[in-house]
C-alpha cells in the first residue's frame, strides 16, 4: 500500500510530467489561460494517460517482450495511444459536449502529448514499477500531476492578467518565465520520495 | 524473414484499432443537425467573414442555431441568401447590397509626392514610414496591398491609384481589412453621389498638395436639393440614404471630387 502511495506522490511532485521533465508543455502553455479548461484538460490528459498504460503495458510486456520486438515500443504505443484518443474523443463530443468544444483543437493534439507517450514508455525505466498495477498508478500520478501543474499555472496566469508587464515581455515570454518559477519551486520537493 | 513477425503484429494491432473505432464511431454517433450541412453547401465557401463568423461552417452552424440571422452573406448574393431562406422556412430581407469603393481620386497627377520612396512595395510598409510617400496623408498610396488582398481580380492599380472593378466586387471587406489607410468603403451599389475624398486637412492645406482634394468648401452642402451632404472635419460626406443622384454637386463642386457611383 505505501508503495503505491509513493508511486503517485512521486508522480505528482517529484516527477512532475511537466515541471521537472519537461513533457506535454504544449497544452500546458495553450489551454492553461482559464482554469476552468485547463482543469478539464488536465482531467482529459489523466484519462488518456491511464487508458494508455492500460492497454499499452499488456501489449509491451505479452506481445512485444516475449517476441523480442520491444524496439517497436515507440511506434506501437503511438499507434495505440492515436486510437484511444480518437475515442476519448468521440465518448467526449456523445456526452459532455460543451467540454468538447472547450477543449477545442488541444483534444486531438493529446495524440501527440509527449506526457503520454513518455508515461507509456517510462513505465519500464522507472525501477519502482514492477507490476502492471504499479504501472496503472504510476500514470495516475502522472496525470494527477499534470492537472495540478495546469492548475497551478492557470492560477499565476489569471494573476499576470492584472499586473503590470514590461512591454518587451508581453504575451508568451512572461508566460514563459513564469512556467520556469513554477517549475523551480518544484525543485523543492525532490528527496520527498526516496 | 524477421522482419515479418513485427509487420504483422503492428498491422494486427492497427486493425483492431480501426475497426474498433469505426463500430465506436457508428454507435456513438452524435445527430448533427442536418440543416447544417444544406446551408453549408450553398454559402459560397469564401471563408471571407463579412456575415461576422469565422467562416463558412461557423455561419452555418449558427444560421441552424439561430443565432445568425439570414441574409448577411456578401459573396453569396441574393441568390444564395433565398436558398437559405427557403432552408430555415424563413423570409430573407436581403442587407443593401454594396460594394468597395476607394475614396480617394489622387492618381499620380493630381496628389504631390513628399519623398522618393525606396522601401518595400507595399502599402502598409509605405505608411509606417512617416505615413508613406504622398504628401496627402490620408489618401491611396497605391502599391496595391488591396489588390492583393481581393481575390475576385476586381482591383487594378493604376497611375498610383487603386480602381475597384465593381461589378466584379463582393463585398468581402478583404480590401478594407487590408488598407493600411482605411479608405476603402463598403456603398451601395444603387446610384448614389460619393465624396471621392478622405481628406480632413483644412481646405488651404489640401489645396496645396492635391488637385482633387475636398476642402470642405460647403457648397454642396448648399447647392444639395435633399440636405444629403455634410461637411464635418473639413470632409463633406454624403448620405446614401438621402442622396438621389440628381447631380447638382457634382457639378458645383469646385475641385470636382464628387462622382456619381453605380
Amino acid at each position: 500500500m505505501s508503495r503505491i502511495i509513493i508511486i503517485v506522490l512521486a508522480g505528482i511532485l517529484t516527477e512532475n510530467m511537466v515541471l521537472s521533465k519537461f513533457l506535454g508543455i504544449c497544452p500546458f502553455l495553450g489551454v492553461s489561460k482559464k482554469t476552468n479548461t485547463a482543469v478539464s484538460m488536465g482531467i482529459a490528459v489523466t484519462l488518456v494517460m491511464l487508458l494508455s498504460t492500460a492497454v499499452t503495458y499488456p501489449i509491451y510486456s505479452y506481445i512485444l517482450v516475449p517476441n523480442g520486438l520491444d524496439y517497436l515500443q515507440t511506434i506501437v504505443f503511438i499507434l495505440v495511444i492515436a486510437v484511444l484518443v480518437q475515442l476519448v474523443e468521440i465518448v467526449l463530443k456523445k456526452y459532455i459536449p460543451p467540454l468538447y468544444t472547450a477543449l477545442g483543437i488541444y483534444l486531438p493534439l493529446i495524440t501527440t502529448n509527449c506526457a503520454v507517450l513518455g508515461i507509456t514508455l517510462l513505465n519500464f525505466t522507472n525501477a519502482r514499477i514492477t507490476n502492471y498495477v504499479d504501472a496503472l498508478f504510476n500514470a495516475l500520478g502522472a496525470g494527477l500531476g499534470f492537472l495540478l501543474a495546469m492548475f497551478i499555472f492557470a492560477g499565476v496566469r489569471s494573476r499576470l492578467e492584472t499586473s503590470d508587464i514590461p512591454e518587451s515581455l508581453k504575451g508568451l515570454p512572461i508566460t514563459l518565465i513564469s512556467a520556469a518559477i513554477v517549475s523551480l519551486s518544484f525543485l523543492g520537493f525532490a528527496g520527498i520520495v526516496g | 524473414m524477421h522482419i515479418i513477425l513485427p509487420v504483422i503484429i503492428i498491422g494486427i494491432i492497427g486493425i483492431i484499432a480501426g475497426f474498433g473505432l469505426a463500430l465506436c464511431s457508428v454507435l456513438m454517433a452524435v445527430k448533427t443537425d442536418e440543416r447544417v450541412e444544406a446551408l453549408r453547401a450553398e454559402l459560397p465557401g469564401a471563408n471571407c467573414g463579412a456575415c461576422g463568423y469565422a467562416g463558412c461552417d461557423q455561419y452555418a452552424e449558427a444560421l441552424a442555431n439561430g443565432e445568425a440571422k439570414p441574409g448577411v452573406c456578401a459573396p453569396g448574393g441574393a441568390s444564395v441568401n433565398a436558398k437559405i431562406g427557403e432552408i430555415l422556412g424563413v423570409e430573407v430581407e436581403m442587407a443593401r447590397p454594396v460594394a468597395a469603393t476607394v475614396v480617394c481620386n489622387g492618381s499620380n497627377e493630381h496628389v504631390k509626392e513628399k519623398m522618393n520612396y525606396q522601401g518595400i512595395a507595399t502599402c502598409k510598409a509605405a505608411n509606417m514610414l512617416y505615413g508613406g510617400p504622398l504628401a496627402c496623408s490620408y489618401g491611396c498610396i497605391g502599391l496595391g496591398d488591396c489588390a492583393r488582398a481581393c481575390v475576385y481580380g476586381a482591383i487594378e492599380i493604376k497611375n498610383g491609384r487603386a480602381y475597384i472593378d465593381r461589378s466584379k466586387c463582393t463585398a468581402c471587406t478583404a480590401c478594407t481589412i487590408a488598407c493600411p489607410k482605411g479608405i476603402i468603403k463598403m456603398l451601395p451599389t444603387d446610384e448614389a453621389a460619393v465624396v471621392v475624398c478622405s481628406n480632413c486637412d483644412k481646405g488651404a492645406a489640401t489645396r496645396k498638395i492635391c488637385d482633387v482634394g475636398c476642402i470642405g468648401c460647403m457648397k454642396c452642402v448648399k447647392v444639395c436639393p435633399h440636405d444629403a451632404v455634410k461637411v464635418e472635419n473639413n470632409l463633406a460626406r454624403i448620405d446614401p440614404d438621402k442622396c438621389t443622384a440628381c447631380g447638382e454637386c457634382v457639378r458645383n463642386c469646385p475641385v470636382k471630387c464628387i462622382d456619381i457611383i453605380k
